[in-house]
């Protein structure tokens, strides 16, 4: 909402400076987005009449004119386009101040010229510079610019938040500041129209659920050609709207003024009388913006017996829009429920004045004043014959009255107000109550629809009598510890870990391409954007790899030869049985990606490519002390002989592997990272630790080198040793792997250290030797190992 | 000067020109080995009546003493010069830069939730979570914004293809409600509900994209209900946390009308810095207000017995704040270099 100070004031004048008016509105929930002068602060200019042009002996583009300020003729050298004898235009004088310049007598080309004619943008008015700001001819040669067009003035443009519906016009911005100020308020009078014709146009409002009350008279004999007067061309102006013909001007200024939207029909081109009711299926519609639109049956409209005419309560038709041509017109006012004009303008992707007040609320007490007042303005103006206004109630709003217990808003803002101050508040707001016991009973005018319950006559007081000056104090509330789950750690520790362990954090968008989603997680079934901001960015990603992946691209386009990044974030897919939201599975995942050397470029040590066993020490940091097992996976990212799954306690937590060759190149990442991904759940339990008593006698290691087969996995001859160790063993741990020279081509040699202990007594060699043998019997029956000599 | 005088003055002057242990030894042996001169002369005693041998022992053993306290102390003076040089030859450019990995970072955004979650559970907060994709009752039909309503034009939703009733969700407020359906239901036999206290950061999702806008970014709700919270109550936990979390009293904090349709009374929070370089500007930096009535209701709770306010703050402002970053779209934009410096 755009307006000028100069109007509000002409309705409640506290005596307080544009600032703190402005600071008064915006803390009071008028947020002033933008104040702004009507003009720039210049002085000098006046209007002036140029009398005769004639060119410049040296300059093409320059003339030489003689200019009438309201003393002696002055002669101005002028270089606009559009100057020419007779026309009435701003003059600066010697001596004017404008911005950026101070106006001296001064030679141009060598022709004297003692003054400037100025255009629009060098008064600061618009940034109109085409040419000279052409004036009215009437207007008074000698007079001040700054007062002829009433330029000191300031334009306040205010957001309005949706409850507020009322201050979408003048009268309520004005209610609001006498509220606030306690200045008086004084409202334009508005005449009643004398009725000198009896004509009426028959309207039949039809549906009760799209308009409570419809009010219009008919005025016949008006000049649709009449100029709108300056002072209302400026004040819709300074609303943000162009002047168009003074019909549409009436309209709009009354909407501006009262907050009551209104429409003027060329009453000629109705066809019989007017339908209010709901659109028929199909029904098409040329808007006044020419847009046409198909109607739905919740889409209410004014039709007339030839078909509809206006989108009711949004916008209206072509059809019986006013032209320059128009004698006869019918004014109408509605009340249009909000709920049957919600969400339609938005549905055919545009908004109207009128839509957005009437979805919002607007007072429906005042539909005969609104007619009364454009058709005063009409008569004024265009002069006319007014019939009776007829004014149809079919469904007005309820407004229950609602009770205001002071206790409870001493409750509810931690202040108590006494009873005379809750009066005088009220008062102040024009809130009509009554007691009943302590209580007070507040009936909510027809212009607020935002006074239902309790609480919003609490958020009253609490405006009116200033959020600063509600007490700010620390909260009191009974102690008690939170459960601190020793089992249990928070993300965060995660993060530090990775952080530690030379990863940065990144966040990336959670919507990818679509084409990620199929190379990353050969997923062809994303869950789609209906409305993406970009076709980059349409699905929703079930995988974080392809934003680390991304993420290399990005920094190695920039020059970095190193990147180790990690997040933690939700994935998504389709799941029918998922919760909370059914359909939807929406994962924690934590994934990391480390590409380039294993450790940054440094002196003393040979930098090698970052590999699987790098990450690999990374994902069993991040799930120490506990162990996960890694077994080859097929994974649609991931080099199918350098990945793996990861799982835990017999879960499949996530995948661990280096970024497949060809993903390398359609990504250009020059060389492959290794990144994993995990489940975050998982990770968050953390074993608590279990005492165990420590053993006084001695232990005994020994180790033995077993050949194999060169496929076979350590992980599963780690497994199966510990599994049918004997109970003396303590630890079986995989020291050493060797293949080559001194070893056939199809096999590789594992070297294991066995630690055996007993709680209570020495071991004997025999049991020790008896031990080591069954392990190496087992490796041979189930693997087909050797002991290497 | 008698003749020990001047055989230990000897010695004296030829161990210190001894350059080395191996000389020293060779040296020793010319008057203490076994044909040594003062070895020599101690063998000579025998030859001397009893009282000549007694003075004349005495006399030649502290000669000797003498001898082989220079022996010792030359000794020691070439082991020091030893020492020395072995560890003049060991020394390093202490100046080199230490090996090893290097270490990462956070990202700027989570070092502010943490900060955040550090300072609520410090007032016995707990920290919730919901989901991203939510259903329309939670993200706007439960917290009194059913379909239509203009405050739902305040959103610019992200919904999903071939699904009408869920969207991505546009605020973390969602998660209020999710928590207190729990909590009632946890609680529903007791006689007085235990107060909620908890804050809900997470990533919520708007159509909108520029400088100031990402259409991802993050959210921290907060909601405190009990028997007992007020408006006053709120302003003292929001404005507490301001001056913790920017750590400093010279910020000014102001609460202005505003209106959510899930709070009642509902006001938008502005901050000022009184220096640095947005010194005296009015910064919007949160919304809040107290829990409306409808939304307790929703959830089960007896707003007549009930009340509670609830915030909403922007984690990625308060980080371009605390950090003087000027454009949104770093966070977003996975860069190493700007991303390093938040270590």
């Amino acid at each position: 909402m755009q307006f000028s100070e100069k109007w509000l004031r002409s309705f409640v004048d506290p005596e307080i400076d544009t600032a703190a008016l402005s600071h008064l509105l915006t803390m009071a929930g008028l947020e002033v987005e933008e104040l702004d002068p009507a003009a720039a602060p210049f002085t000098g200019v006046v209007v002036a009449e140029v009398l005769s042009v004639a060119p410049h002996p040296d300059a093409d583009r320059l003339r030489v004119c003689q200019v009438n300020a309201g003393g002696e003729p002055l002669q101005i050298v002028c270089g606009a386009p559009n100057v020419a004898a007779g026309m009435k235009v701003p003059c600066a004088t010697v001596g004017a101040k404008l911005p950026g310049i101070d106006i001296k007598r001064a030679k141009l080309r060598g022709v004297e010229s003692s003054g400037m004619l100025c255009s629009a943008r060098e008064l600061g008015i618009s940034e109109e510079a085409s040419g000279l700001l052409a004036l009215p001819a009437d207007a008074p040669v000698g007079t001040s610019i700054r007062e002829y067009l009433d330029l000191d003035d300031n334009v306040f443009v205010i957001k309005l938040t949706p409850n507020r519906a009322d201050c979408f016009g003048m009268t309520g911005i004005a209610r609001e500041v006498a509220a606030l100020t306690g200045a008086p308020l004084s409202l334009p009078t508005i005449a009643t129209a004398p009725v000198s014709i009896a004509d009426v146009l028959p309207v039949k409002v039809e549906h009760a659920d799209l308009c409570g009350r419809f009010s219009g008279r008919v005025i016949r004999g008006v000049n649709a050609r009449a100029a709108t007067p300056d002072w209302m061309k400026r004040r819709l102006e300074r609303a943000g709207m162009r002047s168009i013909s003074v019909l549409v001007d009436i309209s709009n200024y009354v909407m501006l003024e009262m907050n009551r939207p209104n429409h003027v029909f060329d009453l000629d081109r109705v066809q019989g009388g007017l339908h209010v009711r709901w659109a028929k299926a199909g029904e098409k519609l040329v808007l006044l913006n020419e847009q046409t639109i198909e109607l739905t049956t919740d889409c209410g409209v004014i039709a007339d017996d030839a078909g509809v005419e206006s989108f009711a309560g949004i916008m209206g038709g072509a059809s019986t829009s006013c032209t320059d041509d128009t004698r006869d017109v019918y004014v109408e006012a509605a009340f249009w429920l909000p709920d049957a004009i919600q969400g339609r303008a938005r549905r055919y992707a545009f908004s109207s004045e009128a839509a957005h007040r009437f979805e919002r609320g607007v007072d429906f007490a005042d539909t005969v004043a609104g007619v009364e007042r454009v058709s005063q303005l009409i008569l004024e103006l265009c002069g006319g014959q007014a019939g009776p206004v007829d004014d149809q109630i079919t469904a007005l709003p309820s407004r229950d009255p609602v009770r205001l217990r002071p206790a409870r808003a001493a409750r509810v803002l931690g202040i108590r107000f006494s009873d005379d101050q809750i009066a005088a508040l009220l008062g102040r707001l024009g809130l009509a109550f009554s007691r009943d016991g302590s209580d007070f009973i507040v009936q909510p005018p027809s212009w607020r629809f935002d006074l239902r319950i309790e609480e919003d006559l609490i958020e009253e007081l609490a405006r009116l009598h200033g959020y600063d000056n509600i007490p700010t104090v620390p909260p009191v509330g009974r102690l008690a510890m939170p459960a601190l789950p020793e089992a249990r750690r928070g993300a965060f520790a995660l993060r530090h870990l990775l952080a530690d362990r030379d990863y940065q954090e990144v966040i990336n968008f959670a919507f990818v391409e679509r084409r990620w989603e199929s190379d990353f997680a050969g997923n062809e079934a994303p869950v789609v954007l209906a409305n993406p901001i970009a076709s980059q960015m349409s699905v929703m990603r079930s995988t974080l790899i392809g934003g680390l992946v991304d993420n290399v691209a990005t920094n190695r386009r920039r020059q970095t030869e190193r990147v180790r990044v990690f997040e933690i974030g939700r994935c998504f897919a389709k799941d029918a049985g998922a919760q909370p939201v059914a359909g939807y599975a929406q994962t924690l995942r934590i994934a990391a990606l480390a590409w380039g050397g294993d450790s940054a470029e440094q002196w003393g040590v040979a930098t090698r490519a970052v590999d699987f066993f790098d990450v690999k020490a990374d994902v069993e940091a991040l799930l120490w002390p506990r162990q996960a097992t890694f077994a080859v996976a097929r994974h649609p990212a991931l080099h199918p002989g350098r990945s793996a799954s990861v799982s835990l306690d017999g879960h499949v937590i996530g995948c661990i592997g280096e970024l497949h060759p060809e993903l390398v190149q359609r990504y250009e990442l020059g060389s492959a990272p290794v990144l994993f991904e995990l489940d975050l759940e998982p990770l968050l339990e953390v074993p608590m630790p279990a005492h165990r008593t420590l053993s006084r006698q001695p232990s005994v290691r020994r180790d033995i080198a077993l050949l194999l087969p060169r496929s076979t996995a350590a992980s599963a001859v780690l497994d199966g040793l510990r599994s049918v160790a004997p109970g003396i063993v303590q630890e079986i741990a995989l020291f050493d792997l060797y293949q080559g020279k001194g070893i056939a081509d199809t096999e590789k040699s594992f070297a294991f250290r066995i630690l055996m202990q007993d709680t209570e007594r020495t071991l004997a060699d025999a049991e020790v030797d008896a031990a080591v043998q069954e392990l190496v019997s087992y490796a041979q029956r189930e693997f087909g190992a050797r002991l290497r000599a | 000067m008698s003749d020990l005088e001047a055989l230990v003055s000897q010695a004296e002057s030829d161990f210190s020109a001894a350059a080395d242990a191996v000389v020293l030894e060779q040296v020793k042996a010319r008057y203490l080995g076994k044909s040594g001169s003062l070895t020599e002369l101690l063998k000579g005693l025998g030859k001397l009546d009893p009282e000549a041998r007694k003075e004349a022992g005495a006399a030649i053993n502290v000669a000797k003493q003498k001898v082989e306290a220079a022996l010792e102390a030359r000794r020691d003076a070439l082991r020091r010069a030893a020492l020395e040089a072995r560890l003049a030859e060991e020394a390093l450019d202490v100046t080199l830069p230490g090996r090893g990995r290097s270490r990462g970072g956070l990202h700027p955004v989570s070092r502010t939730l943490e900060r955040i979650e550090t300072l609520f559970r410090g007032i016995g907060f707990d920290v919730a979570d919901g989901p991203e994709i939510e259903t329309d009752f939670h993200n706007f039909t439960a917290l009194n914004t059913p379909e239509n309503h203009p405050a739902r034009s305040m959103h610019d939703t992200f919904y999903l293809e071939g699904a009408s009733d869920v969207m991505l969700r546009t605020h973390t407020s969602p998660i209020q409600v999710r928590y207190m359906q729990a909590h009632v239901a946890r609680h529903a036999g007791a006689d007085v509900m235990p107060e909620i206290r908890i804050i809900a950061p997470g990533r919520v999702y708007r159509v909108d994209s520029d400088a100031t806008h990402s259409p991802m970014f993050h959210q921290v709700e907060g909601l405190w209900v009990g028997e007992s919270v007020s408006f006053a109550d709120l302003k003292g936990v929001v404005s507490d946390f301001l001056h913790r979390f920017f750590e400093t009293d010279q910020l000014d904090v102001r609460f202005r009308p505003s209106f959510f349709p899930f709070t009642e009374p509902s006001a938008e929070i502005d901050v000022a810095f009184m220096s640095g370089p947005l010194a005296g500007r009015w910064l919007e930096i949160a919304g809040c207000g107290m829990v409306h009535p409808n939304v307790l209701g929703h959830c089960g709770i007896d707003a007549e017995r009930y009340t509670g306010f609830a915030f909403g703050f922007g984690p990625d402002r308060l980080t371009m704040l605390r950090y003087g970053i000027n454009d949104l779209r770093l966070f977003y934009d996975g860069d190493v270099r700007f991303l390093s410096q938040f270590r």
